[in-house]
């Protein structure tokens, strides 16, 4: 099987698997970074996001031989500390409820509040309405995001 | 208060107590090194009492560690649950740490998530083991300074002596305090001194899974262990005919591809590796039973509907006799399809069968039920087995069953290693379990003045049992009444299903109770309220629910949601009781374009004491978004046995844009709690109905409404 080189969380790592492995299962599997999250592997539910080069990414879809030496960045590099504006404002507004899915809507917030740093209450519904969250915490979510758009100021 | 050896013969007495009822757990009171000592893997200090029953220690530092028996899969039961521990305590909450516990029925009962109970069962039990062990605090720390208990209490995490001024901090008091005798009887707090209790407090898991810490089943990882993905029959009803594994053998990685009964498990170094092993497998099936199609649900129910078996349920009054001589009857019928539970983390488990021991590690509601049945399939005793119960990536009910729990240890037996079988969300969606498909049928007698005489129910199901709650409201406020259930037995696999039966059962109750009122001449708020006076003062036949609680949370609904009071919108209400707990609701509907949007669902419920009001919110907010999503757009149809939607982007869920606003009232009566993860959701989708009828004149008559006028060309 064909090595690869991959820059995950500002690291280098070489991994050896099937050119046509997802990213995501590179990610679980061989970096034992679980908290990228498998939820469908069509893309559709988005617990898998990640950032590619700071754009958030379906990893499922996301073959490893695509990668190449873009920079990966998963909800574990996030922020060094878990201090990130959107990680402190999914606490303070007590977000989570089985939390599963919570790491992929943050990696998706965090790439769109970078593009949009003060997005309107609609905007951020339409970012993201691709992230599934099955026990439905979606005011929180929301509010989240707007919460963290503040901080940043 | 009692001291001296009187209280060491009770204690022993407590112990046994304890002993005999199987793990009735009043209070453990031990020293811990660490958490992993928690679970019995780590290394135990001394003074360690082995045969204690267990949610609490505290260290010498100061740590209170409370051991959260339940599995927690959102519902929030690892903060609520340490929460009455450490109020009852007197605890410091910043310095509690909260624990998953292992299955361990010595020490624990009810050691399951489902039907809304883990607080109510637990309410008191946990006060008492926070309460008993604040009083052996005083108690020892009363003895150092020499003085009396009675002027001694307890505060974040200390003790205090009224007189002298005198404190110390838990941990300085823990060594002495965990020698003394367990206090037989224990004075609980008065509700107003809870500080804890009712107060918005964070998911203690926050920080946790906000930087993606590995906590849930799919994230277990051990040396060693490999990954199996299995193939299962495509159609209910069909069984293996031919398995061809050549080319599943030459996938890379793969290393074993086992049989057992009509699975085909591919096991592999990789997820990715089962995966693609899975993928080149050729297996062949012929039918086993009936391979069931959506056409012949339909064609089932209708003759189901005028069957003459149907089981009776109750029965009041003369039905025949009311509805010959009804002024008016009303008849209609509601159907709700199939739906999966879809949980966002896949089925997975870990099992490591081994000649001596079995180890099984994963995301399941009922732990004791997984293990009794790997202890049947294996002839191993369940003295052998341990479980243990990692975070769950959400439940629904999909995790009352163990199916896969089985699956795994029985590929671990065969192929003799520790493996994590993980199932995609096309093996998730298509592996049954699902709430069944139901038909209803209400009908109404109303005699000439416009009274309603006559009520009669009958519900048709796929493996649904009895789809009834016949002893519900409106039964008991109506003289004549017959309520009766026929059942299909299907190929499809059914299951529970958050808030079972009532999910879908007040939906259409709800809805039908909306157009008799309109018939009646009523208005909705009003005709609920006169059937509950007609309840309390004559009632027909038990009263099964709490009239006083009912009408308090219809009428706080219509005050908070200013039911008829806002001009442009369209106002829908829903009541229902379900798992012990009232729960109103008003959806508001306003027309955009021509089309009805659902802007704002305002809810009241009575759930007695709310024990974490931030977590409340939750459990009612996403409860209702999860009733009104169902309603909307779930829906799973079958060809030839198969179901016909395996992934998300085939089946709708509700999603963020789109939401209506929810607010969410409490009755706090000081009532000892009741559930709160499922009762928010039955009303909302009658709710939901009720409001789309008033802005547009169009019943929803079926479930999903998305594929009904007027929602239908919206799409």
């Amino acid at each position: 099987m064909p090595v690869y080189t991959l820059n995950v969380n500002g690291k280098m790592h070489k991994v050896d698997v099937a050119a046509d492995t997802p990213l995501l299962w590179v990610l679980r599997d061989n970096l034992r970074l679980v908290g990228t999250k498998f939820g469908c592997g069509v893309g559709s539910c988005g617990a898998c996001t990640i950032h590619l080069n700071g754009n958030a990414n379906r990893a499922c879809l996301l073959p490893v031989s695509s990668v190449g030496a873009s920079k990966v960045t998963t909800i574990e590099g996030l922020s060094e500390k878990g201090d990130h504006p959107l990680q402190l404002a999914w606490d303070e507004v007590d977000v989570p409820q089985c939390g599963y899915c919570q790491a992929g809507q943050i990696m998706t917030a965090a790439a769109f509040l970078k593009k949009n740093p003060n997005p309107t209450l609609e905007q951020v519904e339409t970012a993201m309405n691709g992230n599934l969250c099955r026990c439905a915490a979606y005011h929180r979510i929301r509010e989240a995001v707007l919460v963290a758009s503040k901080k940043n100021k | 208060m009692i001291m001296g050896n009187s209280i060491h013969q009770e204690r022993r007495d407590f112990l046994r107590k304890v002993s005999l009822s199987g793990g009735g757990l009043l209070l453990g009171f031990t020293l811990f090194e660490d958490l992993e000592a928690q679970t019995g893997k780590g290394h135990l200090i001394e003074g360690v009492q082995h045969d204690f029953n267990s949610y609490l220690s505290i260290a010498a530092d100061g740590t209170v560690t409370i051991a959260s028996p339940n599995p927690e899969l959102g519902q929030n039961i690892k903060t609520s649950f340490a929460m009455i521990v450490a109020d009852e305590l007197d605890a410091d909450w910043s310095r509690v740490k909260v624990v998953q516990a292992p299955l361990d029925n010595s020490k624990f009962d009810r050691q399951l998530t489902g039907g809304s109970g883990a607080v109510p069962h637990s309410w008191k039990r946990l006060r008492t083991a926070g309460a008993s062990a604040r009083l052996m605090l005083i108690m020892a720390a009363a003895s150092k300074w020499r003085v009396s208990p009675e002027d001694c209490y307890a505060e974040n995490g200390m003790v205090l002596h009224r007189g002298s001024g005198r404190k110390a901090g838990f941990g300085e008091l823990v060594a002495e305090a965990s020698k003394l005798p367990v206090p037989t009887e224990v004075k609980l707090k008065d509700h107003k001194d809870f500080k804890l209790i009712g107060k918005p407090i964070r998911n203690v898991e926050n920080k946790n899974i906000v930087v993606g810490k590995s906590m849930f089943g799919l994230d277990f990882y051990r040396d060693g262990m490999v990954y199996a993905v299995v193939q299962r029959p495509p159609a209910f009803g069909s069984k293996i005919k031919s398995v061809d594994d050549k080319s599943a053998r030459a996938v890379s990685g793969v290393s074993d591809v086992v049989r057992f009964g009509n699975n085909v498990a591919v096991v592999a170094n990789s997820t990715w590796a089962a995966m693609k092993g899975r993928k080149a497998l050729v297996v062949t099936y012929e039918p086993d039973k009936a391979l069931e199609s959506s056409s012949d649900h339909a064609d089932i129910f209708t003759r189901l509907m005028d069957s003459p078996n149907a089981r009776m349920h109750r029965k009041e009054g003369d039905v025949d006799a009311a509805f010959q001589s009804a002024a008016k009857v009303i008849k209609r019928e509601y159907e709700c399809p199939f739906v999966p539970h879809n949980p966002i983390e896949p089925m997975n488990f870990f099992a490591d069968v081994r000649p001596d021991k079995v180890e099984l590690i994963g995301p399941t509601q009922t732990p004791g039920s997984a293990r009794k049945a790997v202890s049947d399939l294996l002839k191993i005793p369940e003295s052998k087995i341990t479980v243990d119960i990692t975070r769950l990536g959400g439940g629904f009910g999909r995790r009352l069953k163990f199916d896969y729990v089985v699956e795994a240890a029985e590929i671990s037996s065969i192929i003799k290693k520790p493996v994590k079988v993980i199932w995609s969300r096309e093996d998730d969606m298509g592996g049954g379990s699902y709430r069944p498909a139901v038909r209803y049928r209400f009908e109404a007698a109303l005699d000439a003045s416009n009274q309603l005489v006559g009520y009669k129910l009958r519900g048709v199901g796929m493996n649904a049992g009895n789809p009834t709650r016949e002893h519900n409201f409106p039964s008991g406020s109506i003289d004549n009444l017959l309520i009766e259930s026929l059942d299909h037995t299907s190929p499809i696999t059914t299951g529970a299903w958050r808030a079972p039966i009532t999910n879908f059962l007040a939906y259409a109750e709800q809805a039908f109770l909306d157009e008799v009122a309109e018939a009646m001449g009523k208005d909705p708020v009003q005709m609920r309220l006169d059937l509950l006076q007609k309840a309390r003062t004559k009632p027909a036949g038990p009263i099964r629910y709490d009239i006083d609680r009912m009408e308090t949370v219809i009428k706080t609904v219509a005050e908070k949601s200013q039911w008829g009071k806002k001009p442009g919108v369209s106002q829908g209400l829903s009541v229902y009781f379900s798992h012990a707990s009232y729960v109103a609701q008003v959806c508001d509907v306003v027309m955009n374009g021509g089309k009805p949007v659902i802007s704002k669902i305002t809810a009241v419920s009575d759930c007695g004491v709310v024990i974490n009001s931030s977590g409340a919110q939750q459990q009612v907010k996403g409860g209702i978004l999860d009733g009104m999503g169902h309603a909307m757009y779930g829906k799973l149809t079958f060809n030839a046995g198969e179901p016909e939607q395996k992934n998300f982007n085939v089946y709708r869920h509700i999603r963020m844009k789109g939401m209506p606003e929810v607010e969410a009232h409490f009755v706090d009566n000081g009532k000892d709690p009741t559930g709160l993860g499922e009762p928010a959701l039955p009303p909302a989708g009658g709710a939901v109905a009720n409001a789309i009828y008033k802005a547009t004149g169009k019943r929803m008559y079926k479930q999903p409404f998305i594929e009904q006028e007027p929602l239908k060309e919206s799409e």
